[in-house]
């Protein structure tokens, strides 16, 4: 059976990319503001100008990583099953990430998220099995900005069953972050045995590691938590304005991240990531549902492929203000071309407005995007040999197939079943159910999944640890107390 | 009686099973059921529930379509014990059903055809292209309560009209009860032409058939 894939990029062209990316990190060599970093990278054989922290790093030095780095590793749910397989051409899907806006549904204009929103979003995601993994999606504004990356891994912890998809915005709230993936785990030792988040580290376009990322950078490896490199360019602004260019430029970031990554523990998992877009020359802003974020997100997958290591990319967005007809086609595009990209997670899904915004009626029409595209890429199989000549002959031109035994036994694996937000009715049907949009149909599902989400069964005294680390970041931050969380009976169990 | 064994023909039925269904139908006989329970006690609640998870979405129309067909398997093994008995399963009516003439799609009306069967209606398929004066035949010599006319083409709907009035001439019409269906017609249609009742999809025709004749 064929695979559908897509590729962008003549195998020659890959190889120029990844020449000129290694030349480039020799010269003019990438930046990084982190000391540890600059005498790791020194100490290893790059050429350090201090003053202006610049490394020059040798070829030899990338190659080297590129070595020591997996081709492939697996993420572990909250139960400690494996669930997704970073690798190959598999396919995941994760919701966008870091709102700090979320629509509510009838609304226009957005507002700044809270612990009840974040909530219900962990609930709804959890429940939608097109959804692989779940992301900390939503930016919390009832608690200070300090914690407030921590505070969402929190959330995150307490309500999802699925492997996570995180991020620090500080230094030192990362050890906290990870001191909260230790304790559902049990142990460092059992975290990185099976790893449960993924952290997303950002270098700054052109070329650049600021404290922060390459700290969070050095730390993931040190713990072996997978990180994954969001390289983003924007063509013609902070990138070449050529499309290849800022593919160039992507694996150039990325491939220093790799080096500063595998110096630090041989063997930790990495991604190929990034979150490059086509800079929009009339308004000035980051197109993430332009056709050329798309393709550049496509191409420099292709090139972490050629590589060997897992990828990653920002797609299944919009940079519509609503749930609308642009809100579907950017979406509907960017998943399909990620799926036949073979990118191994894919975030975006739920996310409005540049990924600025987040949207529960968006992710649950996203999922069924998804149902989708994953169909798409299974392909089209030869189920039965010889194909259909038997089957024709034997029904005849009675053609009576509905009642035949291939069709019960083959329809469930040849269609992808929608839920009811896909409209697949006779017109009088969809009148008689009210006559409602989709948008509506997403409303009523998503209210109606997150209302039959059953509480996760965390462990009491994880529940209490979980409280603990969280209560003391926000005190560090300024404030007193844990946000109230919506009742339920995970908040019974903390008070045995 | 074991209860055991009749769940398991319940099971043959929504699971859509013909052979397994027969199978158990024969041994629920030999064991000493009495036919008419068997199908009124579990049969017709085994269809009532394939009913329900088709509404529900959790069945697709193959599943209707087997389970019809496992339905029918069992009638087929009870039939003539109840024959013997003397007994008759309180049949809902007697329907006659076809698509008209110049039309030749068959899915919808047979799937219509299959369900009221299964919920206790006696059904006479006439196939697709059927002309109007054999609908009129049919309905005569079986007594028909009820005339069903299929319809996929806006071209071929008008000859459901064509049958009630030919119905109306052979002095059936008021013997009797029409129902519409397929994709043109609509409850409109239905009042437009003369028909009684309009029903958009297979179990929709059963509850509409059942309370028109309910009812009567």
């Amino acid at each position: 059976m064929i695979r559908p894939t897509l590729q962008f990029l003549a195998p020659a062209t890959v190889e120029r990319v990844i020449d000129e990316a290694i030349a480039l990190l020799q010269d003019p060599g990438v930046q990084v503001h982190a000391e540890r970093a600059l005498r790791l990278l020194g100490d290893h054989g790059a050429q350090v100008d201090r003053e202006a922290r610049v490394a020059r790093i040798p070829a030899l030095l990338v190659q080297r990583a590129l070595d020591s780095a997996p081709k492939s590793f697996l993420l572990y749910d909250a139960a400690g099953r494996s669930a997704v397989h970073y690798g190959n051409n598999d396919v995941h899907f994760d919701p966008g990430s870091a709102a700090i806006e979320i629509i509510d549904y009838g609304a226009t204009t957005s507002r700044a998220p809270l612990t009840a929103d974040t909530v219900r979003y962990v609930k709804l995601a959890d429940s939608l099995d097109a959804i692989d993994a779940i992301s900390t999606a939503l930016v919390c504004a009832d608690v200070p900005q300090a914690a407030a990356d921590l505070y969402r891994l929190f959330l995150v912890l307490l309500y999802g069953r699925k492997p996570i998809i995180t991020g620090a915005f500080a230094v030192d709230t990362w050890h906290v972050m990870k001191d909260m993936l230790v304790a559902v785990r049990g142990s460092e030792a059992a975290l990185a045995d099976r790893p449960l988040a993924v952290f997303d580290v950002c270098p700054s376009p052109p070329l650049l590691w600021s404290e922060i990322t390459c700290e969070n950078l050095m730390d993931c490896a040190r713990y072996r938590i997978p990180a994954e490199l969001v390289s983003m360019p924007l063509t013609g602004a902070t990138g070449p304005a050529t499309l290849l260019g800022a593919v160039v430029q992507h694996a150039a970031e990325n491939l220093s991240g790799i080096v500063i990554h595998q110096l630090s523990e041989p063997g930790a998992p990495i991604i190929w990531g990034g979150s490059p877009a086509a800079f929009d020359m009339r308004t000035g802003t980051t197109p993430m549902g332009a056709v050329e974020t798309m393709m550049i997100d496509c191409a420099y997958a292709q090139v972490g492929k050629q590589l060997g290591l897992p990828t990653h990319a920002y797609l299944c967005m919009s940079d519509a203000k609503l749930v609308d007809a642009q809100c579907g086609l950017e979406s509907g595009i960017g998943a399909t071309l990620g799926a036949l990209a073979g990118i191994n997670m894919i975030s975006g899904p739920g996310m409005l407005d540049f990924e600025s915004c987040f949207s529960l009626e968006k992710l649950v029409i996203d999922a069924e995007i998804i149902g989708m595209a994953k169909r798409l890429i299974d392909g089209i199989a030869e189920r039965e040999t010889p194909i259909a000549l038997d089957l024709i002959r034997q029904v005849g031109h009675a053609g009576k197939f509905l009642s035949t035994p291939h069709t019960r036994r083959w329809f469930r694996q040849e269609l992808y079943i929608p839920s009811q937000v896909i409209d697949r009715d006779f017109r009088r049907g969809w009148e008689a159910k009210g006559s409602k949009d989709i948008v509506q149909r997403a409303h009523e599902r998503a209210e109606a999944l997150i209302a039959a989400y059953e509480p996760k069964d965390l462990p009491a005294d994880v529940v209490r640890e979980l409280e603990a680390i969280t209560l003391r970041a926000l005190q560090r931050a300024g404030m007193d107390q844990l946000p109230a969380r919506p009742f339920d009976s995970t908040e019974e169990k903390t008070d045995e | 009686m074991n209860d055991q064994l009749l769940n398991a023909l319940a099971h043959a039925v929504i699971s859509g099973e013909p052979e397994q269904a027969a199978l158990l139908a024969r041994q629920a006989l030999d064991a000493g059921a009495e036919p008419l329970a068997v199908v009124e006690n579990t049969l017709s609640p085994a269809m009532d529930e394939v009913g329900r998870r088709y509404e529900e979405g959790d069945y697709f129309i193959p599943d209707l379509v087997l389970a019809g067909e496992a339905m029918k398997a069992a009638m087929a093994v009870l039939g003539p014990a109840l024959a013997e008995r003397r007994q008759a399963r309180a049949a809902l009516g007697t329907v006659v059903i076809g698509t008209v003439a110049g039309d030749i799609h068959e899915i919808g009306k047979s799937l219509v055809a299959t369900m009221l069967e299964a919920a206790g209606f006696v059904v006479h398929d006439l196939g697709v292209d059927v002309p109007a004066e054999t609908f009129v035949a049919k309905a005569r010599e079986v007594d028909a309560d009820v005339v069903g006319l299929s319809a996929l083409l806006t071209t071929t709907m008008r000859n459901q009209q064509v049958v009630i009035e030919a119905l109306k001439e052979a002095g059936l019409r008021d013997r009797l009860k029409v129902i519409i269906g397929g994709a043109p017609a609509s409850p409109e249609w239905a009042a437009r032409i003369g028909a009684d009742a309009y029903a958009e999809h297979a179990s929709e025709a059963v509850e509409v058939l059942r309370a028109l004749l309910g009812g009567a």
